[in-house]
């Protein structure tokens, strides 16, 4: 920045050329670098992680491990168990009292199926269309960021997201099950016993599979985002697809369908807590994600590769 | 001649080709070129075979009313929207094939500024700079600090954009386009929401910048503000390029007329009528008419003797001045009817 400009308040201060302006060749024309492309990738997050909105989602996030703990110790104060003992509630819930790092487990399987797919459908539904609602998306195309380096900005920063509001939820139950429960160790679903610290990794394996749970719905909330050019439509039509989806899932009739739906395998996470681990699952529902990315991703890119901006 | 911007342009950058096997604009060549360009949605023609030429170095006017094709053009232009048929050619190179090559080169101004309300000035334009992928991340703040002194808002730069006026905003607007030192300006309106002095601080802008050998590529319905900064202008209705040129070509269909403030109007007529002023109109105190041309020896008549005539015969003259003509006179003659009549 140069001291002698700043002096002049009025535009302009002569014909010099804008200091630091980068290496220009002789033909005026600047070269992309492999590495300054990354620069909107970084731009992507800090401008998503800034956002009240964002931080909003998370601290609800962070506040629904809370709540299970404090009311399964109000429920446990009297010596008696969760539901008496029996079925109800989300997975885990009974051995919370006994073993704090469970809470990790039951809030999980509690923000699953809707909590967390509702805000990553929040982020990815609004990744698009608020950039074309405010008007930004010209901008960023004209600056050029180029289409398809945008979409995977987009993409790179909803999957990001997955992954910080998986862990908010895992490291908030972590900490309160820690402060109103007792720590030791893990007794897993097939009776077997392991040590805090190996049932502490099994934790973090299993945030790590919610979070690839959520790249299916990510990706389809990404499309639907390229679809309008309101932010609040594409959100609303996102976390409306995915309540659908849950409905659906639910009844008997459709069961050839289930199989299909990007939420079926979601609770299989669970079987990372049986000894030996029960893969089948698991690996379906990954597949399943790694097919909703693909086709609603490669839909996506040639909706917006395409498309008129007019905002 | 009016507009006539501040310095001869230099062609920057047009001495060396860089890569790709099309070459750039020929020095003094066209910048901007499009051919039979049509835009269509549905039934209604937005662009209409649309032929423009901004020759490099040059402040072209893009004018035009409200809804006459201005903005799908430059959309068009900036591969922003795919025409339905046609070419456009930007930097010598073909849009939107090209952009990649193409826009870093290239700052704009799109139908307004468009911001991150919850960002700050500065934050905003290094938003956009990492969205250049051609940018260097080492001299972002940098650049971005010079360009927002040089729109004058580097007191603002901390505040939250969503607490600008608009003029701030088209000021921030202005710096996202000049955070790299580009060979094409376009700006859309780019005084749309501007006080008096802040239409003034834009016109010494586009002046210097163009001083310094970037084309500028301006639209507006404003027919006085292109006069007063271009040198090129070409004016769209309805989807339809009507003209094109440099201003003082187009001006000079309809010539200046003179004009004779007196109190003796009766007289003033009979005498400039000796002289050779034509289409006389008389109108209480104000006598008008064309300015005689060439005399008998081929030299221009000087308009201080027809004024010398008057006093000698006796007529009082309180004002005596040519009035030039507007490129509104220009395009009512060219158009047929108004300026500001929708499209």
């Amino acid at each position: 920045m140069s001291r002698d400009e700043a002096a002049v308040d009025v535009p302009g201060s002569g014909p010099e050329p804008v200091p630091g302006a980068g290496p220009v060749t002789a033909g005026g024309a600047r070269q992309p670098r492999a590495l300054w492309t990354l620069g909107l990738f970084r731009s992507e997050l800090s401008i998503t992680f800034r956002r009240w909105r964002t931080l909003a989602l998370l601290a609800v996030l962070a506040a629904v491990p809370v709540l299970v703990g404090v009311a399964v110790k109000i429920e446990t104060s009297d010596g008696s168990t969760i539901g008496g003992g029996g079925e109800g509630g989300p997975a885990f819930i009974a051995q919370i009292t006994n073993n704090g790092l469970f809470l990790v487990f039951t809030a999980l399987a509690a923000t699953l199926p809707f909590f967390l797919p509702m805000a990553i459908g929040v982020i990815a539904g609004d990744a698009v269309a608020g950039e074309a609602n405010a008007g930004t998306l010209r901008y960023l195309l004209v600056a050029p960021a180029g289409r398809t380096r945008l979409l995977l900005a987009k993409y790179a920063t909803t999957l990001t997201f997955c992954l910080v509001a998986t862990l908010v939820v895992a490291v908030s139950a972590l900490v309160t099950g820690a402060i109103l429960f007792p720590l030791g160790e893990v007794t897993t679903i097939s009776g077997t016993r392991m040590s805090f610290g190996e049932g502490l990794l099994r934790a973090l394996l299993i945030a790590l599979v919610v979070a690839a749970s959520l790249v299916g719905v990510a990706a389809l909330g990404l499309f639907v985002s390229t679809l309008t050019s309101s932010g609040i439509a594409a959100m609303a039509t996102t976390v409306g697809l995915l309540i659908t989806v849950q409905i659906l899932d639910q009844i008997p009739q459709l069961h050839a369908l289930h199989p299909y739906f990007f939420s079926h395998y979601w609770l299989s996470f669970a079987d990372l807590m049986r000894e030996p681990v029960y893969w089948d699952d698991l690996v379906r529902n990954l597949q399943m994600q790694g097919l909703y990315a693909a086709v609603f991703g490669s839909a996506a890119w040639a909706r917006f590769g395409a498309k008129d901006i007019m905002a | 001649m009016p507009g006539t911007n501040g310095g001869p342009a230099t062609p920057r950058g047009a001495e060396a080709d860089h890569g790709g096997g099309e070459s750039p604009a020929d020095p003094g060549g066209l910048v901007i070129e499009t051919r039979a360009l049509t835009k269509r949605y549905g039934k209604h023609l937005a662009v209409d075979r649309l032929d423009l030429g901004v020759p490099e170095g040059s402040v072209f006017g893009f004018l035009g009313p409200n809804g006459s094709g201005k903005t799908t053009t430059i959309r068009m232009l900036m591969g922003l929207i795919e025409p339905t048929s046609g070419t456009a050619r930007v930097l010598g190179r073909p849009m939107p094939r090209a952009a990649r090559t193409v826009l870093p080169q290239v700052g704009a101004l799109i139908e307004g500024p468009a911001l991150y309300g919850f960002l700050s000035g500065r934050d905003n334009l290094l938003r956009y700079d990492s969205a250049d992928p051609a940018a260097d991340p080492r001299t972002r703040r940098r650049r971005a600090e010079a360009a927002l002194d040089r729109v004058g808002l580097t007191a603002a730069a901390g505040k939250k954009t969503k607490a600008y006026s608009l003029g701030m905003k088209q000021r921030l607007g202005l710096a996202a386009a000049l955070l790299q030192p580009r060979r094409l300006l376009v700006l859309d309106e780019p005084t749309n929401g501007l006080d008096p002095q802040g239409m003034r601080e834009i016109r010494t802008l586009v002046r210097e910048l163009a001083a310094e050998g970037t084309t500028v590529f301006l639209s507006s319905h404003l027919l006085d503000e292109i006069e007063q900064v271009c040198t090129h202008a070409a004016v769209m209705t309805r989807g339809r390029l009507i003209t094109q040129g440099p201003v003082a070509d187009l001006a000079a269909g309809a010539r200046g007329r003179l004009v004779v403030t007196t109190p003796d109007p009766g007289e003033a007529a009979r005498v400039l009528k000796e002289r050779g002023v034509a289409d006389l109109v008389v109108t209480e105190e104000r006598v008008t008419g064309e300015p005689p041309g060439k005399d008998a020896a081929g030299r221009d008549t000087d308009l201080a003797d027809l004024n010398a005539a008057l006093v000698a015969a006796g007529v009082r003259v309180r004002g005596f001045g040519l009035e030039r003509a507007s490129l509104e006179d220009a395009f009512v003659a060219l158009t047929g009817e108004g300026f500001d009549v929708a499209g």
